[in-house]
């Protein structure tokens, strides 16, 4: 039965990849395809999946449950990155989020959609003060955002009181494992954000403000554009991104933990955007890319953690492929290979 | 030297750091004694270690994400390296050596190929901490005769109850070479030049490209030296140590009045800016019920309010414009006049 | 067309000069940017160098110092023959250049930037002392007394330019090349820049002047050479050339010629007496441009002439709400207006197109399309997106209209030539209700079918009722647009012609007519 699935699978991947051929998200889609290979070729039982009690697992279901956190960031983060800015806040306000929610629901009696809406309401009020430095005041994005990277962690800690705070309410655990129709629920909150961020940007016109603003601020607004409302919801947006990836990471775990929730994940985002294609100059930008990007270091965690490599050590091959990355986008480097290439003998 | 503007940021560090320790002195009578300013400059000694190398870095316009791993990494190594029976005096030069060439080497990514500072330091932040478990999963304690026997005789006493440790030397130690090559040297005028105005400095004929290099590799030195210094503190090594120290190096050069857009600051400023982390941590701790959350909070409101300070002085800055620069990359605006060819 | 140049022929000869040039060539891609072009500066000499768009000054400059290397010619320094192979190496042999972007460290003292790169040291460590006495020894050569320990951005770009002055001297001290050193200057610190210059001239240095500003040439220089289009018209003493000549040859144009020369003319209908669409009054802004009226009626074309760096542009910008004025009063349909930007701007139905347009102009990595429909859309936010069938039905009604040459409408704008590219800054404009056009040289860098296109178009928004300030440096062109001009000279309104008074001769004369006002100035 295995392979058969199996073959589907691969069937279907590599359609895709033909119908995608002439674009840019050919890339990332091909890298994920290599890896995922790589895992049906070399590791055992990567691809086996399960049904159990109505469930699907497997490795490839993991990855796109763990991988939801980033991926959640990285529709947010590949708006802000696209005006020219970065931030690098997201992975404190998912614990501010996470630290909001899970206080509300254990202390006060209120129904907790209301401590979910509340926890929301602090990541886009983190996103507003993000874009109120960066639009309102001209401050440098990576020092604007660096300020809630800092103090984020500690307003988070003041809210949970420096404890880990525990929670079993049925509606904060289902966010981060329940399942709905067979598949995480993760997954369907990724495809409805991925839904919405595309309305969002493609169906009106704030994805052109936004594209238009990254590639030539001052043209851009010698057109009428107001380059710092569109740089202010890209920063609001990305906030509200973060708020519902702290939900998950805090539903994961059944608890709010300031230090932990969160960490790094800034960088796994910024990652996951660069490799979707984007640049980091700002400009063009792909919302799927960056999504494919998340689960491609989501796949590169997992296929580690698949072989045993300690999940310490997984950070060294993440570090080579950001440096791969940048020098596949680097001019300097382009130009040195094609000169090298190009002096091959036919 | 009358010098307003360039000595605004350092004069507010001073006054926040002066005023912070007398309302220490004020609310806590223990806090006035020399042993508090003693374990002020031991305990966060490897903190002020990476930030004076941090200081080069940030001063030259870049950014450098990799402090704390590679501080964690130079620590496990030396750990390692002892428990197989190196002797100190090889060991430490080894572990340097690879500190600044591991700067070198993300220096020379950084300006050869124009990637990225923020990204290439990054990959150095995660390439150093999985490197850091691979030389060893665990902390290992180091019970070498240098450790157990000499270091504690290497502090001195400054008053009764008050032993400088060695550490505290080391830094300040730091310190000092940090202040003689930023001031001293052309080496770190030229830094100053390639962080105030690369344009100019490379028109004037400066060594831009080298100069770049030179700080990520200066940077990666002190960052080892600080690992080395933190064996002396933890008397072990530890791979997992020192996650997010990057963030306060970066917040200590801040708040000790460099810019974050590089050409203005000091070294001594970052002493300052060290010793003003260290103080609100230990008025936190003796006021025993304000948690240390707290301090997360303080440092992030004080960044912000240098940052803005750093916002206002630029923004009143004549003629020449300091520009955008290249840490993480903005597209910049050509000059307005094109020359025709 | 190139006017044939009596002098070309003849070699410049010159009595004792420090820097002797002979039949310099650079080419680029596509254009033969210097074309054996001669310069010689005297010892002792103010030596101007003046041309238009194009001309080469820039590229002669970069060649001789070695930024550029040189495909054929000579350059000798007091005789000694040198081919420098980077700018640092120029300053060695003697010859130094401040640009007009002073290139020094803003953050560092006085002292340090006029010693940077070169600091006297002692086992390693730098003598700050020397470098204080050294640095008041190079300023004093220009009479100059600053503190020196003050940070150089603490002190005006006038003096900061001094600095740059001092510290080429400091280097190197035989010829002195400064580019555009007044255009960030008022009048009063040009003078001081003047005395200090007259007292080098008299120490015997030689100095070669790049400069825009006729007065000042007058004022200051001794000779001048003249390039056009990469070559040389000539080499002129100062006291045998009247303006109208120094102009003339700038502009590529004999006096004689000029009546010979066809001008089409456009006979409008005269301009209806209504409300003027927009009227500046003392309209002006210190460093930018001094105070102009200027009035643009429905159906009206303005020209706006002017040489190179005489305020063109910093009139459109001051139109357009980028630059803010600090004194005078605008009114838009006979209503006070304040544009505090350019969406302000906008919303008053004021379009810019540009003169930088790859800076200012186009959004690189977006389609035709896109570029096309931009200003549209943001005129009607974010929310009203134009569906994907309007935008490109939009854009393929302009470009058929406009005739674009692009393979389809979704090929990214940065693909474009520079004329195709001009045509969709264009093209954004008249997609929107814009009553107001300001087309700051629209025609630059278009061949001659598209330039035709253009004017047509002009035309035709001319008979629509709405209004055109054309800028250009092109005189036939606004000669042939405009129903009225306006003429600039040194970022001053010197003169408006009006209808049959409109002539390339006329406004040759109005630019080079000698103003008493500026003169005192």
């Amino acid at each position: 039965m295995s392979p058969i699935f199996d073959a589907l699978f691969w069937l279907a991947f590599g359609a895709l990849l033909y119908a995608v051929r002439r674009q840019r998200i050919l890339w990332p889609l091909l890298a994920l395809a290599l890896l995922l290979l790589f895992n049906q070729l070399f590791t055992p039982g990567f691809f086996r999946l399960q049904v159990l009690e109505g469930h699907l697992y497997g490795s490839r279901i993991d990855i796109l449950n763990q991988g939801a956190k980033v991926m959640l960031l990285s529709l947010g983060m590949v708006l802000v990155i696209a005006t020219g800015g970065v931030d690098l806040s997201v992975g404190a306000v998912m614990a501010i989020a996470a630290a909001v929610a899970a206080r509300l629901v254990v202390t006060s009696s209120s129904a907790t959609p209301l401590a979910i809406a509340a926890a929301i309401a602090a990541s886009l009020l983190a996103g507003a003060w993000n874009g109120l430095l960066v639009a309102g005041f001209g401050v440098q994005p990576i020092v604007a955002t660096l300020i809630l990277m800092v103090a984020g962690r500690g307003i988070a800690q003041l809210i949970t009181e420096g404890q880990i705070i525990n929670f079993s309410d049925p509606l904060m655990v289902f966010l981060g494992n329940g399942h709905l129709f067979g598949l995480p629920f993760t997954l369907s909150l990724v495809l409805a954000m991925l839904l919405l961020t595309h309305l969002l940007v493609r169906r009106t016109a704030l994805g052109l403000f936004i594209e238009s603003v990254g590639d030539n601020d001052r043209a851009s607004r010698y057109s009428g554009i107001s380059s710092r409302q569109v740089k202010f919801f890209a920063y609001t947006f990305s906030g509200f991104c973060a708020g519902l990836a702290g939900l998950i990471a805090s539903s994961n775990i059944k608890s709010a933990d300031a230090n932990n929730i969160g960490l790094y994940l800034e960088l796994d985002a910024i990652l996951a955007v660069v490799v979707g294609g984007t640049a980091l100059t700002g400009g063009r930008f792909y919302l799927i890319g960056a999504v494919i990007g998340a689960l491609f270091i989501q796949t590169l965690t997992t296929t580690l953690y698949a072989r045993n490599v300690s999940a310490d050590i997984s950070p060294v091959p993440k570090a080579l492929v950001i440096i791969g990355v940048c020098l596949l986008q680097s001019e300097p480097f382009r130009e040195r290979l094609h000169r090298l290439l190009s002096r091959q003998p036919a | 030297m009358q010098l307003n503007p360039k000595y605004i940021p350092l004069g507010a560090t001073g006054i926040v750091l002066v005023a912070l320790y007398l309302t220490g002195c004020y609310l806590y009578p223990a806090f006035g004694t020399p042993r508090v300013l003693v374990n002020l400059l031991g305990d966060n000694a490897f903190l002020g270690i990476a930030a004076v190398g941090a200081t080069f870095v940030i001063l030259s316009g870049g950014i450098d994400l990799s402090v704390g791993s590679l501080i964690a990494f130079t620590g496990i190594f030396i750990a390692k390296l002892l428990q197989l029976g190196w002797d100190p005096a090889w060991a430490v030069p080894v572990a340097l050596a690879i500190g600044g060439a591991g700067g070198a080497i993300m220096g020379s990514l950084i300006q050869v190929f124009a990637l990225p500072p923020f990204l290439v330091t990054l990959a150095g932040l995660f390439f150093l901490r999985g490197l850091a478990f691979v030389v060893h999963p665990e902390s290992i304690p180091i019970d070498h005769p240098f450790y157990a026997e000499i270091l504690p005789q290497l502090s001195i006493v400054v008053a009764p109850k008050a032993v400088l440790p060695f550490t505290a030397i080391c830094f300040i130690f730091a310190v000092v070479i940090g202040t003689f090559v930023a001031s001293f040297t052309p080496f770190g005028r030229n830094v100053y030049a390639v962080g105030s105005n690369e344009t100019s400095a490379r028109l004037m004929g400066l060594p831009v490209s080298a100069t770049k290099v030179a700080t990520y590799s200066l940077a990666g030195l002190f960052s080892a030296f600080a690992g080395i210094v933190s064996t002396f503190y933890m008397q072990s090594g530890n791979p997992a140590s020192f996650v997010g120290l990057e963030l306060d190096t970066i917040a200590a050069v801040v708040i000790g009045g460099t810019l974050l857009t590089g050409g203005v600051g000091f070294v001594p400023g970052t002493l300052m800016g060290v010793l003003i982390l260290g103080v609100i941590q230990t008025l936190i701790t003796f006021n025993g019920s304000l948690n240390s959350w707290w301090t997360r909070i303080v440092i992030g409101a004080l960044l912000l309010v240098f940052i803005l300070i750093q916002k206002l002085i630029s923004r009143s800055r004549v003629g020449i414009s300091s520009g955008a620069k290249a840490r993480f990359p903005v597209k910049r605006d050509p000059p307005r006049r094109v020359e025709a060819v | 067309m190139p006017v044939p140049c009596p002098n070309q022929s003849a070699r410049v000869v010159v009595g004792n000069p420090v820097l002797s040039i002979r039949g310099l060539s650079r080419r680029f891609p596509g254009v033969q940017a210097l074309d054996r072009v001669d310069l010689a500066v005297e010892r002792g000499e103010i030596h101007a160098l003046m041309g238009e768009n194009g001309a080469g000054k820039s590229t002669l400059i970069k060649t001789l110092t070695g930024v550029f290397p040189r495909d054929a010619g000579e350059a000798a320094l007091d005789g000694v023959p040198v081919n420098p192979k980077s700018p640092r190496a120029a300053e060695r042999l003697g010859i130094s250049t401040v640009y007009q972007e002073v290139n020094l460290i803003p953050d560092l003292s006085v002292a340090e930037n006029i010693c940077l790169g070169r600091q006297p040291v002692f086992l390693g460590a730098i003598r700050w002392g020397a470098i204080a006495r050294r640095a008041r020894q190079a300023l004093s050569r220009l009479d100059l007394k600053v503190d020196v320990s003050r940070q150089l951005s603490s002190y005006p770009i006038a003096i900061q330019q001094l600095v740059a002055i001092a510290r080429a001297l400091d280097i190197s001290a035989k010829l002195l090349i400064l580019d555009e050193p007044t255009s960030s200057l008022d009048d009063g610190e040009a003078e001081e820049l003047f005395k200090i210059l007259r007292k080098l001239r008299g120490d015997g240095l030689g100095i070669l002047f790049v400069t825009h500003f006729l007065e000042q040439v007058y004022k200051l220089c001794d000779s001048v050479t003249i390039l056009r289009n990469g070559r040389l018209v000539g080499r002129f003493p100062i006291k045998e050339l009247p303006r109208v000549k120094l102009v003339a040859h700038m502009m590529g144009k004999e006096l004689q010629e000029v009546e010979a020369l066809a001008q089409k003319r456009v006979h409008a209908a005269p301009v209806r007496e209504e409300t003027a669409l927009l009227k500046a009054t003392g309209l002006g802004r210190k460093g930018s441009i001094h105070p102009l009226d200027l009035e643009i009626r429905p159906g009206e074309v303005v020209g706006l002439a002017g040489l190179l760096g005489s305020g063109r542009t910093e009139t459109a910008r001051l139109l357009f709400g980028i630059d803010k004025p600090d004194q005078g009063s605008l009114e838009i349909d006979g209503v006070p207006a304040i544009l505090r930007s350019p969406r302000a701007a906008i919303r008053q139905r004021i379009a810019l197109t540009p003169e930088d347009r790859k800076v200012a102009g186009i959004i690189p990595n977006l389609t035709v399309r896109e570029n096309i429909i931009l200003a549209l859309q943001a005129g009607r936010g974010p929310w009203k997106r134009l569906s994907r069938a309007d935008q490109e039905k939009l854009a393929d009604r302009f470009i058929q209209g406009l005739a674009i040459k692009t393979p389809h409408r979704d090929q990214l704008v940065k693909n474009l030539s520079g004329g195709n590219q001009q045509k969709v800054l264009l093209a954004r404009w008249l997609a929107t209700a814009a009553r107001i056009f300001i087309l700051d040289e629209p025609t630059r860098g278009i061949d001659v079918g598209a330039k035709a296109e253009v004017e047509k178009l002009v035309g035709a928004l001319r008979q629509d009722g709405l209004g055109v300030l054309f800028i250009s440096s092109e005189l036939e062109e606004i000669v042939r647009q405009s129903q009225r001009v306006i003429v600039l000279r040194d970022r001053r309104q010197v003169g408006e012609l009006a209808g049959a008074a409109i002539s390339v001769d006329a406004i040759l004369q109005t630019i080079a007519k000698e103003d008493p006002e500026a003169r005192a100035a």
